[in-house]
């Protein structure tokens, strides 16, 4: 009875297509047309400095809190880009880029951070699930989705996104375990962006990667460069074909990096050095990106770039302006009693008459005696 | 005596406490290095080393979960829920066994353990960080259920509970971390888990309240004495379970009329068993029917409409008023 091997699957491989100093494997290099390409780019630039604008607006204190991604986009774009529509994605709360490529607008957005509940609303043709904060729990509710599609025999997929820190979250491992044993057509996107507010990836787990996780649970896991694109694109692609097809989920782990603060109620400098930062933004996927679109594809200019940032600021500035118009008009109060029930129990009723008889008697007492 | 905010008053029970026994283990999500979000732990990685201070993988179960192996061994483990919304992913380990252990083992294990986390309104937050659900924690037998009012009783509050040979949670009004200050003694300072307080002496009315409640609570009380000369008999909870019902069944019976304020759901919500307690030991004392102000039954809304959501002075004192009338 001696001690004998088995042999379980143990490779886990790390896919890297454009490096950061923009050399590309052209073997690797995924096909990609050239109305897509741009669109990536577009909304990767528009991401960007949606994120700038965003924390301009909470340092004036116009919006509250909210978390950055700038230094995530190609994690996000690559990902969500090979989605169609019909398919489902399931965000936690840094997704913004992703979320406007799947048609989220940013007025939704700035009235969502500026406490306004009706920015949360999803229209009714998109097949998002609102904004997740409590990490990691969103990720079964990937699975159950991902279950329900394989039980009405459709070939759409779910793809969810969540961080490094959510992969020490029980729920993350009940959501990788049930898409195992159910073979749900799910892509666990993990944006591992070496922080979890204070604690780094290190402390996280012990694991060397986050990717090794899915062999645990018989499925097929992927560390990418999460900072290149063509990389992201490629990875989730053999992801989703994989499981439109019915292999099953996938767990891919995206090596990106957090470039600002967790939200704007942190400061970095307490737990981070700058020096490590720096050397992160040497390896920023959009300049990277768009070095690969002038040179390789001859696709954009630097003037092109110029105009599109033009045109990007100027489209930020519509929609912040929507914002303030919708903020205006969203005052009324009464509203939070709305969508808490299908259908407003007694009690309720009771209460919100309460408070409507409450406003208009502050009115009287504002001097309209 | 220095003048300090909660924050620091927390800080300061916790540093003296660590220092006194070596026991007192803190764990959490960002509370070493970053000194917790709101800053309660800052320094004490320093000071006591990584062996004492914890910064955790983020689990809310995991941290709950190895307090209270650490506490059936002799420890006695403080943990941070970073925000009371996120307690729930460790809400089958505080009900299935923090709160039971002492139960099913017949006395041979106990849980000396502290559960701090923020709660409560009226910072601007997003989803799940603004929130009052003392009630989910009162309800579980086996468990205490506390929640200081200022910086002052905070501070000897936490210590009581540390030294408390049963599982305490503790609630901490994130609204008034820094809100005021207080003169806070240097030396020791304990406040008994099971005692609510006598804040403000009055005639005419009782009102009961607790956590970041006493502020609109108080300001209306001296809002009604000035302007209506009504005298407001003000106490605070401090502890929400095992509920102290001498002190305000007392008050009410002088005064004969009783208001519960607090922000939490107003269904089921600690007024529920307050009021419950007044009809049991005062009923033939009360004048008029006793009055809550509280959070409407509904999620509390994202923070453009929180001050609509949250009990202020004026819904307090209309309601005083009301009392008073009938
Ligand atoms: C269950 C839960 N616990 C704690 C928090 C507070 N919190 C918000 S984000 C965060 C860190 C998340 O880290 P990671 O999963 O790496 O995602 P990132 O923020 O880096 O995108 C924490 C602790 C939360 N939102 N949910
Ligand atoms: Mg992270």
């Amino acid at each position: 009875m001696p001690r004998n091997k088995i042999n379980i699957s143990d490779e886990i491989e790390h896919l890297s297509v454009l490096n950061e100093k923009g050399q590309l494997d052209k073997d690797l290099e995924p096909e990609i047309s050239e109305t897509l390409l741009l669109n990536i780019h577009r909304t990767m630039l528009l991401g960007r400095r949606f994120d700038e604008r965003l924390l301009n607006l909470q340092r004036q204190g116009r919006i509250g809190t909210f978390a950055p991604i700038t230094g995530q986009e190609a994690a996000q774009l690559g990902a969500v880009a090979v989605l169609r529509s019909s398919d489902w994605m399931v965000p936690s709360f840094r997704e913004t880029a992703a979320e406007i490529w799947r048609g989220r607008t940013m007025e939704s957005l700035i009235l969502y951070y500026s406490g306004f509940n009706e920015g949360g609303r999803i229209p009714d043709d998109m097949n998002n699930l609102p904004v997740c904060v409590p990490v990691a729990t969103h990720l079964l509710h990937a699975v159950g989705l991902a279950w329900a599609l394989g039980y009405r025999k459709k070939d759409d997929v779910v793809m969810t996104f969540f961080g490094d820190g959510a992969t020490s979250e029980g729920d993350f491992h009940e959501g990788l375990n049930f898409a195992g044993v159910y073979r749900t057509p799910v892509i666990f996107v993990c944006q591992n962006n070496q922080w979890a507010i204070s604690v780094p990836r290190s402390k996280q787990t012990r694991s060397q990667t986050l990717a090794q996780k899915a062999l645990a649970y018989g499925i097929p896991g992927l560390q990418v460069d999460g900072n290149d694109l063509l990389a992201v694109y490629s990875a989730a692609k053999e992801a989703v074909e994989r499981a439109r097809s019915g292999g099953g989920p996938t767990l891919i782990e995206c090596v990106t990096y957090r470039l600002m603060m967790h939200t704007t109620a942190d400061d970095p400098k307490r737990y981070r050095k700058e020096e490590e930062v720096q050397e992160w933004v040497g390896r920023d996927p959009l300049p990277r990106f768009q070095k690969y679109l002038i040179e390789n594809k001859k696709l954009l200019s630097k003037e092109k770039i110029d105009r599109l940032e033009t045109e990007i600021k100027e489209e930020i500035q519509a929609a912040v302006e929507r914002a303030e118009e919708q903020k205006s008009k969203l005052k009324e109060p009464l509203e939070m009693f709305d969508h808490v029930y299908a259908e407003l129990p007694k009690n309720l009723k009771e209460q919100k008459a309460q408070l409507a008889g409450e406003l208009s008697g502050n009115k009287k007492e504002d001097g309209h005696d | 005596m220095t003048n300090i905010t909660m924050v620091q008053a927390l800080n300061l029970a916790l540093r003296q406490e660590m220092e006194k026994d070596d026991g007192i283990i803190l764990l959490g999500e960002d509370v070493g290095v970053d000194g917790g979000v709101f800053r309660v732990t800052e320094g004490l990685i320093e000071k006591f080393g990584e062996q004492r201070v914890l910064d955790t993988p983020l689990a809310e179960s995991g941290i709950v979960g190895m307090s209270i192996g650490m506490a059936a061994y002799g420890l006695r483990p403080v943990c941070e829920i970073q925000f009371s919304g996120f307690s729930y992913l460790s809400f089958h380990q505080i009900e299935s066994h923090a709160s039971r252990l002492r139960w099913r083992s017949q006395g041979r294990f106990h849980v000396p353990m502290v559960v701090r986390t923020p709660y409560g309104g009226g910072v601007r937050a997003l989803e799940h960080h603004s929130e009052s659900r003392e009630a989910f924690y009162a309800h579980m037998p086996g468990l205490k259920m506390v929640i200081p009012s200022g910086p002052r009783i905070a501070r000897a509050l936490l210590v009581s509970a540390i030294r408390d040979p049963d599982p305490v949670i503790f609630f901490e009004p994130k609204a008034l971390y820094r809100a005021f200050r207080e003169e806070v003694p240097d030396e020791e300072e304990t406040c008994p888990l099971g005692k609510s307080r006598l804040v403000l002496e009055g005639e005419d009315l009782t009102m009961i309240s607790y956590g970041a409640m006493m502020r609109p609570s108080l300001d209306a009380a001296s809002e009604l004495k000035d302007k209506d000369g009504i005298r407001v008999e003000v106490i605070d909870l401090v502890t929400i379970s095992p509920l102290d019902d001498e002190l305000f069944v007392q008050s009410v019976k002088k005064t004969g009329r009783a208001m519960v304020i607090h922000e939490a759901p107003r269904s089921f919500g600690p007024g529920a068993e307050i009021v419950s307690r007044l009809v049991e030991k005062a009923f033939f004392y009360l004048e008029v029917p006793i009055s809550r102000v509280t959070g409407f039954d509904i999620l509390i809304p994202l923070f453009s409409r929180e001050n609509y959501y949250l009990p202020n002075v004026q819904r307090i004192v209309r309601s005083a008023r009301q009392l008073l009338k009938t």
